[in-house]
């Protein structure tokens, strides 16, 4: 494949790339993967590039996983939760941007809990911004690291079928793997109570189902979602007992699904409500690969939007 | 951009000449190759790194590790440049008190090397750094030299050196390309 060119470009949705373009990211992850394996885990490529966290919603996994993936690649990194930021004194977004700008940051990665905050940030700002998840709307770094981690396993993506098991509605981390899931030739199912699927999921292209036990059986990879009871004040299911029995990812149910079968899960978990303790921790389970490989594709895109820019 | 052949400097049995006489050149230097590693520089190195190799387990009788640096993550001129992939370095062994010999097909202005070297003390701290060649064209920027050189050739700064190797390009041929006067070539 030729060059592609993604300097200064801003990485605000799975939606925005082309097939070739994610294949393209994706095939540029193995040397940074490489660089986290050695004894010295450093390389001086972006050096003097000044990376800004602007995370307005709690993260442990997403945050880390950058400043580990910038401090790789010797940039500095700053982080900002907006707990301790001035947004508490009534800051506006656009000013708390452009105030970053003014300190000549060259990327913002954005986490909000609105969807749309971080394409706003990116009309405001020259630098590119990278989104870490916009409300329900999209989580893009996530996708690309859940794919990476499928063609990793299963060596190839295009014809395998994925099942996404949980809050779909509500599931950002769901969406932006739809989307690239059915960009790359996957079929996709999406799996839940009736109160979790959103109206019209069809018309993204994937399956939809309330019978768990049933859609393991096609399954080359089942990523479970956490879930959360409530949401927006709904309740969306009687009891967290009564959601494990039908949605939890025990091993009677893995052992419906083919031999060889992923079980993902973007993380946190909640052990023992949708996914069984032994289940996570067992020989199918991805769930610790998709973190490593979390921080060799964040150095993938640091490098591809700030590489030589 | 195309160029107009200026003149063609090797020819497949010059090289392969050359690449042997270097064998022999390193091995009368390092006293035999019991602790030498070979590392190639992406991409053209690293079939030139294999073929030395080759040569010094024929003579030697038995086998020199080898191993791959891709130094785009270290290079001090990637603003500006059009964005480049990204390759694996693939090191065989510890690096720990080894005598490297980096491998190269043009020695130019030397950054490269400078970056290459910076790439390999992340691996450990080589006994010595060594620097082997096909071609040395001249115009150094940085105060770097080889140990060991295929063949000099004087260039001017608006000509460009092209390498063909059969594991890359389908032959094997070093030919100058010309340039435009007043213009600096890559």
């Amino acid at each position: 494949m030729s060059t592609m060119d993604f300097r200064g470009r801003d990485l605000l949705g799975i939606e925005d790339l082309t097939a070739d373009e994610i294949r393209y990211i994706l095939d540029a992850v193995p040397p940074f993967k490489e660089i986290s394996e050695r004894d010295i885990k450093k390389v001086p490529t972006l050096r003097g590039k000044t990376i800004i966290n602007l995370f307005f919603e709690p993260s442990t996994r997403t945050r880390t996983s950058f400043e580990i993936a910038g401090k790789r690649l010797s940039a500095d990194v700053i982080n900002i939760s907006v707990a301790t930021s001035s947004v508490s004194k009534g800051e506006s977004l656009r000013d708390t941007a452009e105030n970053l700008q003014a300190m000549q940051a060259d990327v913002l990665v954005v986490r909000h809990s609105a969807a749309g905050v971080p394409h706003l940030l990116a009309r405001y700002l020259p630098s590119p911004v990278i989104n870490a998840g916009d409300g329900a709307h999209e989580h893009p770094t996530q996708a690309l690291l859940d794919l990476y981690t499928l063609q990793e396993k299963l060596g190839t993506l295009a014809g395998h079928t994925v099942l996404i098991v949980g809050d779909i509605a509500a599931s950002r981390v769901a969406r932006s793997n739809m989307l690239a899931m059915r960009k790359l030739g996957m079929q996709v199912c999406v799996c839940g109570p009736r109160t979790m699927l959103p109206v019209g999921i069809e018309q993204m292209g994937v399956e939809c189902t309330s019978d768990f036990d049933a859609a393991m059986q096609g399954a080359d990879a089942v990523m479970m979602l956490r879930i959360q009871r409530e949401r927006h004040g709904e309740v969306l299911f009687p009891s967290l007992q009564e959601y494990a029995e039908r949605y939890c990812l025990t091993t009677e149910r893995l052992q419906r699904a083919k031999s060889g079968v992923l079980v993902m899960h973007p993380g946190p978990m909640n052990r023992g409500v949708e996914i069984a303790p032994e289940v996570a921790d067992g020989i199918e389970s991805v769930i610790l690969a998709q973190v490593t490989n979390g921080v060799a594709v964040r150095m993938a895109l640091l490098y591809l939007l700030l590489g030589g820019s | 951009m195309e160029r107009r052949v200026k003149a063609q400097a090797m020819d497949a049995a010059a090289m392969q000449r050359g690449l042997r006489r270097i064998a022999h050149e390193i091995l009368e230097r390092n006293r035999g190759a019991t602790n030498l590693v070979l590392i190639g520089i992406r991409t053209r190195g690293v079939p030139l790194a294999q073929r030395l190799g080759e040569h010094l387990a024929h003579i030697e009788g038995h086998a020199v590790p080898i191993g791959a640096v891709d130094i785009t993550l270290y290079r001090d001129d990637l603003k500006g440049r059009r964005s480049r992939p990204v390759h694996s370095t693939d090191i065989p062994c510890s690096l720990a008190a080894k005598d490297v010999v980096l491998v190269d097909d043009v020695l130019y202005t030397g950054r490269s090397i400078r970056a290459a070297m910076d790439a390999l003390t992340d691996f450990g701290r080589p006994q010595s750094i060594q620097l082997a060649v096909l071609v040395d064209r001249g115009h150094r920027e940085l105060p770097i030299r080889a140990d060991y050189v295929g063949k000099n050739i004087p260039t001017a700064r608006h000509e460009q050196v092209s390498v063909l190797l059969a594991e890359v390009d389908g032959r094997d041929a070093v030919t100058i390309l010309e340039g435009e006067p007043g213009t600096a070539a890559g």
